[in-house]
């Protein structure tokens, strides 16, 4: 039997303050961020246009994880509970685009409409109806998924509503993998616009087919400004609807304090489900996009962007909508950064590594309000 | 639609025998009497391992599939007995056992694969390295025991410096006694004193235990940081640890410096040393190291922190010790299970680690009832038993869709467990031996005034099991 240490010295030795310690912590801190900063460095000073195309492609990549993001963190601010399914929304999102355009020929409805329509208006109207279904078909999935399995456990534990969470996660998934649905396999995903790109090297040029790159050029195309243009916007939009329409109110109200808000005459079921809706189909929107901008998709496709658009959430402080779009753009750096330069298998531990460092020292994330009383 | 009606009355009949046998086995190990408790341990191996050699009509009344599915159950049954400690009892939301598993899986494949072909490094460089890992664990505690209040990073900082020169002086030990151990182990071919027979037994069960010892390890390294963060984000942080560990064993040959673990390929010739016996017996002392730490004062301190963290931290209790704690030995019983498994058919594949597969533990811990030890031992069995009972009905219907479809059905099946029943299917009902120990009253003492509070702590241990 071991004696405690006060009983074997008599009485209790005064501890000295642990903040003394604080400086190993820091120094470790001050380690990774300079080996991280001579890093970079040491990689831009080496080949400077390689550099910049990898922060293309990581904001590329960031861009789509805030729009999947801004849902995770709506939804966690107003009812407390990581969607899971929401990875696999935006899957779904990916696949109703991808039938529209192959089965129906969605994306050029203009044109069999009005026969004289020029092509640009053709491809604009076509791929944004497209853009639409997908959303519209979310955001309903969306609410069928919250009426049905979360809103009978908004009084149980809210572990109960997480599990439930993965529950739907995994249905969607695997029923979506049936032969009669969306079958397992991955599918090559068709545009509904042809793909242009350019390349800078002494002045944008157009890169024509089967033309090679000079060297020393940094290419973009137009998914890039196709997908930071949608992301900005929906940002801008999210901004104004949170802040100066009514039903915002009601968000913020309810998220702030569900029984208060519902003596205040808010339909808080109504909200929630707003709330999902709106979210869903943001990730709708972001799943068209990612399979416009990476070609291929499958019904495991939104596992590991929607975990990884949660940890941008969690990065830029959760229920804040400007944190989850910065904590989108640095988990997209992060990541491309990481398949350039280290290599590509360690990119989902570099990310996690992030999330895990930066909640030690900001408990709530970059903007999160720092939280009094835990709940 | 033909369904094999007859095979799923055997599937149900095989569940029911199997939960009746727990429950035998367990009633047994709660006789006061000791030898009760050996003929009980004894006749549980035994019903087993008769049925599993002893030929009745031309084959065994087990075939050797109903072994497989048997081994594996009691492998998941360690995992989710780990699991249920952190979540159940502890209340900490891991996503991480899995990976934890696998950590203990492929460390043990490692020990016995590299023994096995004349090369001990493997045993001695994590037997070492586990062995001063704790000392240096305990050392570093000790140290900080002197401050109070020392912030995480500095501490994980400390622990992190300690595990890395251990790790390198173990590695150094493990090259320089390597040539001096090798004519001892001989070769694949020609199997020396050390490679055959008992010797080899002794060093599976120390490479089970070392398998533990080092996912326990990892676990502490992992858990002190994220420990300290909330319920959700520790559950995204140990889903990601399953993620990164998964990706190491996909790239084991490439970026992790361990070429015969075949990155992605699958580890092959790992010998088969799991025989019913040790899977068996590695089950039944976890269940029962599990039982005592739980009706242990450390127990009740673990029970208390998932009720209230803020009172029982104004009970004196230190939280994020018992909560590092709890994850520790979790993680212990997740690679020991890993360490059976890996034995068993001699294979590992990255696939079976995946983090998808990693919600199996969890879905078990939630069917058989959060913080029911029996509850998870039954739903270990029950649940393997089901999925693949549910498979061999749904293959002849389906086809080669069948396991997409048994994957259709358990969400669903979950889900509606979850609207229905969510404290799970037993609750927190335990058996025989798992039931909390209620200490009568002395009758032959004066009852003093504490001695009273201590039985009334007793009965509010009773209380709070559910």
């Amino acid at each position: 039997m071991e004696v405690s240490p006060s009983a074997r010295q008599g009485a209790p030795r005064a501890r000295r303050p642990g903040k003394r310690l604080a400086w190993i912590g820091q120094g470790l801190l001050l380690l990774i961020a300079v080996a991280a900063v001579v890093l970079l460095v040491h990689d831009f000073i080496q080949n400077p246009s390689l550099f910049v195309q990898i922060i293309i492609s990581g904001l590329q990549l960031g861009f789509v994880y805030a729009l999947i993001a801004l849902g995770y963190t709506m939804v966690y601010g107003i009812v407390k509970l990581i969607n899971f399914a929401h990875g696999d929304v935006f899957m779904v999102g990916s696949f109703v685009s991808f039938y529209a355009v192959t089965r129906f020929q969605l994306h050029v409805w203009p044109a069999a409409v009005f026969h004289d329509m020029p092509h640009m208006w053709v491809v604009v109207i076509g791929s944004s109806s497209v853009v639409l279904l997908s959303m519209v078909v979310c955001a309903i999935m969306a609410v069928v998924i919250e009426r049905a399995a979360y809103k009978p456990l908004r009084n149980a534990p809210r572990i109960a509503a997480l599990i439930t969470a993965i529950g739907v996660s995994f249905f969607l998934e695997f029923f979506g993998a049936l032969s009669f649905v969306f079958s397992p396999r991955f599918i090559p995903y068709q545009r509904p616009f042809d793909v242009v790109t350019w390349y800078f090297s002494k002045g944008f040029h157009r890169l024509q087919p089967g033309q090679t790159m000079p060297d020393n050029s940094v290419t973009f195309s137009n998914i890039f400004l196709l997908i930071i243009g949608a992301s900005i916007l929906v940002q801008i939009l999210l901004q104004f609807l949170v802040r100066n329409t009514k039903m915002g109110k009601a968000m913020r109200a309810a998220s702030f304090d569900k029984p208060t808000a519902r003596l205040m005459g808010i339909n808080v079921d109504q909200v929630i489900s707003f709330t999902f809706a709106v979210g869903a189909a943001f990730a709708g929107l972001g799943g068209v996009l990612y399979a416009i901008a990476y070609s291929s998709i499958w019904t495991q496709l939104g596992i590991l962007p929607g975990l990884k658009a949660f940890v941008a959430a969690v990065l830029g402080g959760i229920g804040s909508i400007p944190g989850a779009f910065v904590g989108a753009l640095i988990m997209g750096q992060a990541e491309a950064l990481t398949m350039g330069y280290i290599s590509t298998p360690m990119r989902d531990a570099v990310a996690f590594a992030i999330l895990i460092l930066v909640l030690l020292v900001r408990p709530t994330g970059i903007f999160g309000e720092p939280e009094g009383e835990k709940a | 639609m033909d369904i094999n009606i007859g095979f799923l009355v055997v599937s149900i009949l095989k569940i029911v025998a199997i939960m009746a046998w727990i429950y035998g086995v367990v009633r047994a190990l709660g006789h006061p009497s000791k030898w009760v408790k050996l003929a009980g341990l004894v006749g549980g191996w035994g019903i087993v391992q008769i049925a599993l050699s002893v030929p009745i009509g031309g084959s065994p009344a087990l075939s050797d599939f109903d072994s497989g599915l048997l081994f594996q159950a009691c492998a998941i049954a360690m995992v989710s007995l780990g699991l249920n400690l952190i979540y159940g009892f502890n209340g900490q939301f891991s996503l991480g056992q899995w990976g934890f598993y696998g950590i203990g899986a492929y460390t043990a494949a490692d020990i016995t694969y590299r023994w096995t072909n004349g090369d001990s490094k493997g045993l001695v460089v994590v037997g070492i390295g586990c062995t001063l890992g704790a000392l240096m664990i305990l050392g570093i505690q000790r140290f900080l025991g002197r401050y109070q209040g020392v912030p995480v990073l500095s501490a994980f900082t400390l622990y992190l410096i300690g595990s890395t020169a251990v790790g390198a002086f173990a590695t150094a030990v493990g090259y320089w006694s390597n040539p001096i151990l090798a004519p001892l182990l001989g070769s694949p071919d020609a199997p020396g004193v050390l490679t055959r027979g008992f010797p080899l037994q002794v060093v599976y069960l120390l490479a089970v235990l070392l398998a533990g010892a080092f996912a326990a390890e990892v676990s502490f390294l992992f858990g002190l940081p994220v420990l300290t963060l909330g319920s959700d984000y520790f559950g995204i942080a140990t889903l990601g640890f399953t993620i990164v560990v998964n990706t190491l064993m996909i790239n084991s040959d490439t970026i992790l410096p361990f070429p015969e673990m075949k990155g992605g390929r699958g580890m092959i010739g790992i010998p088969k040393l799991t025989t019913w016996f040790w899977a068996f017996a590695f089950l039944m002392a976890i269940v029962v190291v599990m039982r005592n730490i739980i009706h242990s004062s450390t127990g009740r301190a673990i029970m208390s922190v998932r009720e209230d963290e803020t009172a029982s931290k104004v009970m004196g209790i230190e939280i994020a010790n018992y909560k590092l704690l709890s994850f520790v030995i979790g993680s212990f019983f997740a690679g020991v299970g890993g360490g059976v498994y890996a034995h068993f058919i001699g294979f590992l594949s990255p696939g079976t680690f995946d983090f998808l597969v990693g919600f199996n533990p969890l879905i078990i811990v939630v069917f058989g009832g959060l913080g029911s030890m029996t509850g998870t031992l039954a739903a270990s069995f029950g649940w393997i038993f089901f999925l693949e009972g549910l498979l061999r009905v749904l293959l002849g219907q389906l086809g080669t869709e069948a396991p997409t479809w048994r994957f259709v059905l358990y969400p669903i099946a979950l889900l509606l467990l979850m609207l229905l029943r969510p404290k799970g299917l037993l609750g927190s009902v335990e058996w025989g031996f798992l039931k909390t120990v209620v200490v009568p009253v002395r009758k032959h003492e004066p009852v003093k005034a504490d001695s009273r509070s201590v039985d009334s702590g007793e009965k509010i241990g009773v209380d709070q099991s559910g």
